[in-house]
């Protein structure tokens, strides 16, 4: 199955990128996602993670051809 | 109840005015409260000369339009409108509106700060400022909405 992953803001610029599909195995946490794609790189532990427009937490498991997103805390208003 | 994002600049009277004359029916509405956020040309200490908003297309509209759902529960409001900036912007450029209206003040005036809040601490917003010396920083955190500055 595959997921379609995105930064926002101060993630997109330290990963290098704002956008990418991957191909995944079943049962797939966001931590595990965050694991394929920032390679070595730990999570921030304000890392806000997001499931399909929704939030969400690292447990999460993710589905096929779900959107799953990576943010820092967010500072609208 | 209407979530508008807007690329460029936005008036907030204007603004409301539209929304007035185009959503609500003269004598049902006895409150109007609004808040209007404008950019600043200080922050942390520093000059800052211009502003870039970004956002996450789909999971902002969708989160504020669930801060309006929620409000709707809890207060009897008759409408509400938010309006936020995103792109480049300058110092005293309109940066977000809420507006409430309802039969009576106490809830126009309690929805409007809880939706103020609950946008400053759940819609995916992001703030880059822009310094005098032309370097670029993100905002890492919003000031606590309830603190006595």
């Amino acid at each position: 199955m595959s997921v379609n992953v995105k930064f926002f803001a101060s993630m997109r610029e330290t990963l290098g990128q704002s956008e990418l599909q991957i191909d995944i195995d079943t049962n797939q946490t966001v931590a595990g996602i965050w694991s394929r794609v920032a390679k070595d790189l730990p999570m921030p532990d304000n890392t806000v993670c997001a499931v399909n427009h929704t939030q969400a937490t690292p447990e999460t498991l993710v589905s096929d051809g779900d959107e799953v997103a990576f943010f820092p805390p967010v500072t609208g208003g | 109840m209407t979530v508008q994002i807007c690329k460029g600049a936005f008036d907030p009277w204007q603004s409301i005015q539209t929304h007035q004359r185009d959503n609500l029916t003269d004598g049902q509405y006895g409150a109007t409260a609004t808040f209007v956020g404008t950019m600043r040309d200080f922050n942390e200490g520093d000059d800052v000369c211009a502003m870039t908003l970004e956002h996450y297309p789909g999971m902002t509209e969708s989160q504020l339009e669930e801060i309006i759902a929620e409000s709707k529960a809890q207060w009897p409001l008759q409408d509400a409108l938010i309006v936020h900036r995103v792109g480049e912007m300058h110092p005293g450029e309109p940066i977000v509106l809420v507006a409430c209206w309802s039969a009576h003040r106490a809830a126009a005036f309690d929805a409007c700060r809880f939706l103020m809040e609950a946008l400053k601490s759940r819609a995916p917003f992001w703030k880059k400022e822009t310094l005098h010396d032309n370097s670029h920083r993100w905002v890492e955190k919003n000031t606590d909405g309830y603190s006595s500055h």
